[in-house]
C-alpha cells in the first residue's frame, strides 16, 4: 500500500517511541521490569514488551500517568494460553497523540496470576473477569472476580488448551 | 326516561332499567371493539402499515377474534397472589367506569340519568377506578405490577385535581353540574362553544384527561418498555379483558365529556347546519377527540414520572386555578 | 420516620428494553436506584472457543452472529485482521465493495438504535419509520450476497461477490432518498420537547471517565473526544473520503443521540464518495493460497463498527486455525460504564440510559 520510504520513516518512528518508553520503565520502576521489547511487524508495528510480573501493577501506574507516555485508554485486553505458559496482553492507547502499545505479562500455568489493574484502567474490570473465567487466571487486586460469561457452577476453564469439555459429543 | 325516576321502583320499571343498561352495555361494547380496530387502523395508517386487514372484510372482525382468543384463554392467577383482590380488582376498575356513562347527555332527549349533579358524579365515581388498578397491581404480588400501580395510584390522585378545578370555570359560566344544562348553555356555532372562553381551561382538561386515562404520553404506569405491562401484568384471559374494556370504555366517557364540556355537545358547527341531527353533531366531534388521542398515541414518547408529576402539580394546577379565578372576575364583572 | 424498603428488581433476562438477553439486577429504593449488576453470558457460544477449532473462512459466518445488527463490519474485522498478517493486498473493487457494504450497514445499525431507543422512550412510530428504512438496506443486502441479516460476504482476500447488475444504481438512489428520511426524522423527533425532557442531561459523563472505562464510538465521542479509527488509523480505502466525525461536548444521551444521526449523514457523504470513485470492474478476489495460514506471530487491529471499536487479535501458529481469537467487543466495553451511570437514577432512566449506550448482547457475550 505505502511506498517503501514512508514505511521505513514509519518503522523508525514506532522503534524510537517502543525505545522511549522502555526507557521510561526502566528509570521509574525497575531495571528488570522489560523483559523484552520489539516491533512487532505483524501488528502494524506495534511496539511490543513483555513485562514482568513482580513490576506490572507499578509499571502500569507509570505508563498511565507519566506525562511522555499518557496512556490512558485500554483499547483490548486478551488471555492466551500458549502451552507453555500463559500471557496476559493489553493493547493501551494515549488517546491525544494516538500512539498505541502492546504489553505482554506471563505467568505459570499451574498457578496463573497476574496483578489486576482495574483500579488504573476501570475497562479491564469486566475483561479481568473474562479471562478469569474462561482461561483461569487469578487477578489479585480485583474487586469482584468471578465468572462473568460461564455459570457461576462451571468446571474448568474452556480455552485453555488442556480443557476437557464435560460432554465430548458437544 | 327521567320522568322513571321520579314514580316508586316497580318491577316494571325495573325490568326497563335493566333492558336501557344491556342495550348501552352493548352499545359500550360496540364501541370499545371498534375503537380498538379504529385505534390500530389509524395508527397503522401513520406509521406506514395497514393495521389490521386479515380477519373479516378489512379486518373488521379482528378485535372481536382478539376478544374470543381472551376469553378462551386459561385464566392464570400467580400462586402467591391475593386470590380475593386479584379478582377484585378488575371489577372495581371496570364498573365505575361503565357507571359513569349514565350520565352522559348525546342529544336532548337521549340521556340515560337527567342527574343535577352530574358533572360531580362524574368525577367521583372515576376516582374510584384507581383503587381497582392500585389493588391490580399489589394483589399480583409482582414487583413490576406494584410499581405500576402506584404509578397509577401517584399519577391518578394528581391528575384528577386539576381536572375538576378546569371544569370549575365552565360551571360557573353554566351555572349547573348538570351536562344537559351545560350543553344547552352553548349557542349554536362553534364561537358559542366554551373552549374558546374557556380556552384555559380546555387545554388543562385535555392534558388531564389524557393522564387520567393513562395514555401516550402519560402511558407510565403500562409504560411496556420499562415495566413490562404496569399492574396488569400478571393479568390474563378475561380479567385482562376487563382492564382493557375498562380503559377504552375510559376513553368513552373522557371523549363524550370533552364534547359535551368544551365542543358544544349535540350543537352544530354553524348555525344553518342544524338541520342534521344532533346525535350526528356529537358523534362527529366525539370521534375527533377519539382520533385525536389516537394521533397523540402514534406521535408523542412517554414522559417520566418526576416530570409527570411536576407537569400536574407545578403547571397544571396553577393553571387551572388561574383559569377559575379569571372566570369567576369576568362573570363578576359583566353581570 | 417512614422508611422505604429496598426493593431488589430483575431487569430480564427477558425484558422488552435490555436488547437481548441481558440480565440487571437493580436495588430499588422507591424508584430511585441504589446499585445495579448487570448480569450476563446467557448469549455466551463460546465464539472464541469453535474458531481454534475452524479454519478461518469457516469462522466469518460466526462473526456474523456476534454483532447481529452491524455483521458486515464484523465480516470484515476478521478477514482485515488475517490479511494484516499476510499481507494480502486486497483488489480496489473489492475494497469498495467493502466500503460501501460497511457504510450501508453502518446506516442500517443506526437505524435499528434510533428505532427502538425511541421505543424504550414510548415512541411506537419512529421505531417502524426506522425499519422501512432499514429494510430498504436489507434488500439490497440480500440482492449483494443472499441474505438478509447474516451474511457471510467477505472473505480473506476480498468479498464473495460482485455487486448484481444495477445495484449501484440502486445504492445510489437509496442515498438522496435517505437524506430526506433523515431530514423528516429530525421534525418528527430531534426538537420534541418531551423526547428533550427525557435524554437531556441523562446518563452524563465527562471524558475522563469515558476514556478510563475504554467507551468507544458515539460514546467516547460524546465526550469531546475526536477519536474515529476511519480517521485516526485508516484501515481499507477510508483516507480516500473526505468525510467528517461529528463529536459533541455535553457527554448524555441527547449527545449521542446526535452524534449517531450525524454519522448517518456522514456514512451518506461516504457512500457517494465511494461510487463515484469505484473501479467499472476488475477483480473481487485477491490472489490467495489455497489454504489460508498466517505466519507464526500475532496481530491486533481495531476498526470502527457502528458500535465503536470492534478489534481482533489474533496468534497463529501457522496452521489453517487461530491458536487463539479474541474479539474486542465495543458493547463489551461500552456496557462497563452502565452501573455507574445508574447510581441514583429511576427506573425510567435506566431505559433511557442502557438504550443511549445501544448495546447489542450477541456481542457483549459473543
Amino acid at each position: 500500500m505505502s511506498d517503501v520510504n514512508q514505511e521505513s520513516t514509519e518503522r523508525l518512528d514506532e522503534q524510537a517511541r517502543l525505545e522511549i518508553c522502555v526507557r521510561i520503565l526502566e528509570e521509574e520502576v525497575s531495571k528488570q521490569a522489560v523483559e523484552h521489547a520489539e516491533i512487532n511487524p505483524l501488528s502494524l508495528s506495534m511496539p511490543t514488551l513483555i513485562i514482568s510480573k513482580q513490576h506490572w501493577y507499578r509499571c502500569a501506574e507509570v505508563l498511565k500517568n507519566h506525562e511522555q507516555l499518557n496512556l490512558t485508554y485500554l483499547r483490548s485486553m486478551a488471555g492466551a494460553d500458549l502451552e507453555t505458559h500463559m500471557e496476559v496482553i493489553y493493547h493501551v492507547t494515549c488517546i491525544e497523540r494516538n500512539t498505541d502499545y502492546c504489553f505482554k505479562v506471563k505467568t505459570d500455568r499451574d498457578t496463573p496470576s497476574v496483578p489486576s489493574v482495574t483500579s488504573i484502567w476501570p475497562a479491564a474490570n469486566w475483561n479481568e473477569r473474562e479471562i478469569y473465567d474462561l482461561l483461569g487466571i487469578q487477578f489479585p487486586g480485583h474487586p469482584n472476580l468471578k465468572r462473568i460469561m460461564m455459570p457461576d457452577d462451571w468446571e474448568g476453564h474452556p480455552l485453555r488448551k488442556d480443557y476437557e469439555p464435560l460432554d465430548p459429543e458437544v | 326516561m327521567t320522568n322513571w325516576f321520579e314514580g316508586s321502583l316497580t318491577w316494571g320499571i325495573f325490568a326497563m332499567f335493566a333492558i336501557w343498561v344491556i342495550v348501552l352495555l352493548l352499545i359500550v361494547l360496540g364501541f370499545v371493539t371498534y375503537a380498538i380496530y379504529y385505534e390500530r387502523k389509524v395508527i397503522g395508517w401513520m406509521q406506514g402499515r395497514y393495521g389490521p386487514n386479515r380477519v373479516g372484510p378489512f379486518g373488521l372482525l379482528q378485535t372481536v377474534a382478539d376478544i374470543l382468543k381472551l376469553l378462551m384463554k386459561e385464566d392464570t392467577i400467580p400462586a402467591k397472589a391475593d386470590r380475593v383482590l386479584f379478582k377484585l380488582a378488575p371489577v372495581i376498575a371496570f364498573v365505575p367506569s361503565f357507571a359513569v356513562l349514565a350520565v352522559i347527555p348525546y342529544t336532548e332527549t337521549l340521556v340515560f340519568a337527567n342527574l343535577n349533579v352530574g358533572l360531580l358524579y362524574f368525577a367521583a365515581l372515576s376516582s374510584i377506578s384507581t383503587i381497582g388498578i392500585l389493588l391490580g397491581g399489589w394483589a399480583s404480588n409482582n414487583k413490576y405490577a406494584l410499581l405500576g400501580g402506584m404509578r397509577s395510584g401517584a399519577q391518578m390522585i394528581s391528575y384528577e385535581i386539576p381536572l375538576i378545578i378546569s371544569v370549575a370555570g365552565v360551571i360557573l359560566m353554566s351555572g349547573s353540574l348538570n351536562l344537559g344544562d351545560i350543553v344547552k348553555a352553548q349557542g349554536n356555532g362553534f364561537w358559542q362553544w366554551n373552549f374558546i372562553p374557556q380556552i384555559i381551561g380546555f387545554s388543562v382538561f385535555i392534558v388531564a384527561s389524557i393522564a387520567e386515562l393513562n395514555r401516550t404520553p402519560f402511558d407510565l404506569p403500562e409504560a411496556e418498555s420499562e415495566l413490562v405491562a404496569g399492574y396488569h401484568v400478571e393479568y390474563s384471559g378475561f380479567r385482562f379483558a376487563f382492564f382493557m374494556l375498562a380503559e377504552y370504555v375510559y376513553v368513552y366517557a373522557i371523549a363524550s365529556l370533552t364534547t359535551v364540556l368544551f365542543l358544544g355537545g349535540w350543537k352544530p358547527l354553524f348555525p344553518f347546519l342544524d338541520f342534521i341531527p344532533g346525535i350526528i353533531w356529537f358523534i362527529i366531534k366525539f370521534l375527533f377527540v377519539v382520533f385525536c388521542l389516537f394521533w397523540l398515541r402514534a406521535t408523542l414518547p412517554r414522559m417520566r414520572i418526576d416530570q409527570l408529576m411536576g407537569l400536574g402539580w407545578k403547571v397544571l394546577l396553577p393553571l387551572s386555578l388561574a383559569n377559575l379565578f379569571i372566570t369567576a372576575v369576568v362573570m363578576e364583572w359583566f353581570r | 420516620m417512614a422508611r422505604t424498603e429496598e426493593l431488589l428488581l430483575n431487569v430480564g433476562p427477558q425484558h422488552p428494553s435490555t436488547h437481548g438477553v441481558f440480565r440487571l439486577i437493580v436495588k430499588l429504593d422507591g424508584e430511585v436506584i441504589t446499585h445495579a449488576e448487570p448480569v450476563m453470558g446467557y448469549l455466551h457460544r463460546g465464539t472464541e472457543k469453535l474458531a481454534e477449532e475452524l479454519t478461518y473462512t469457516q469462522i466469518i459466518p460466526y462473526t456474523d452472529r456476534m454483532d447481529y445488527v452491524s455483521a458486515m463490519t464484523n465480516n470484515y474485522i476478521l478477514c482485515h485482521a488475517v490479511e494484516t498478517m499476510m499481507g494480502i493486498e486486497v483488489p480496489e473493487r473489492a475494497e469498495y465493495l467493502r466500503v460501501i457494504a460497511m457504510e450501508l450497514q453502518r446506516i442500517a445499525s443506526h437505524l435499528v438504535w434510533w428505532g427502538t431507543y425511541l421505543l424504550d422512550i414510548g415512541a411506537m412510530s419512529p421505531f417502524l419509520y426506522a425499519f422501512r428504512e432499514r429494510e430498504m438496506i436489507i434488500n439490497l443486502f440480500n440482492e449483494l450476497c443472499g441474505a438478509r441479516l447474516t451474511y457471510f460476504y467477505m472473505r480473506v482476500g476480498g468479498v464473495k461477490w460482485d455487486a448484481p447488475e444495477g445495484w449501484l444504481d440502486k445504492v445510489r438512489n437509496f442515498i438522496p432518498y435517505m437524506r430526506e428520511k433523515l431530514e423528516e426524522y429530525d421534525q418528527l423527533v430531534s426538537g420534541n420537547e418531551i423526547f428533550l425532557s427525557r435524554v437531556k442531561g441523562i446518563g452524563k459523563y465527562d471524558a475522563e471517565t469515558a476514556i478510563a472505562y475504554g467507551l468507544s464510538g458515539a460514546n467516547l465521542r460524546c465526550t469531546g473526544v475526536k477519536r474515529d479509527l476511519r480517521k485516526d488509523q485508516p484501515y481499507s480505502i477510508y483516507d480516500r473520503f473526505t468525510f467528517d466525525v461529528p463529536v459533541r461536548e455535553e457527554g448524555d444521551c441527547y449527545a449521542r443521540y446526535l452524534i449517531r444521526m450525524e454519522e448517518m449523514r456522514q456514512s451518506l457523504n461516504i457512500l457517494e464518495q465511494a461510487l463515484e470513485q469505484m473501479p467499472d470492474d476488475g477483480d473481487i478476489m485477491a490472489k490467495i493460497p489455497r489454504v489460508i495460514r498466517p505466519p507464526e506471530g500475532e496481530a491486533y487491529v481495531g476498526i470502527e463498527s457502528p458500535r465503536g471499536e470492534i478489534g481482533c487479535y489474533l496468534i497463529s501458529r501457522n496452521k489453517p486455525q487461530p491458536y487463539r481469537l479474541k474479539f474486542r467487543r465495543p458493547s463489551f466495553f461500552n456496557l462497563q460504564i452502565l452501573p455507574e451511570l445508574l447510581k441514583g437514577e429511576s427506573m425510567t432512566n435506566l431505559i433511557a440510559i442502557l438504550g443511549g449506550i445501544d448495546i447489542v448482547v450477541g456481542e457483549v457475550d459473543c
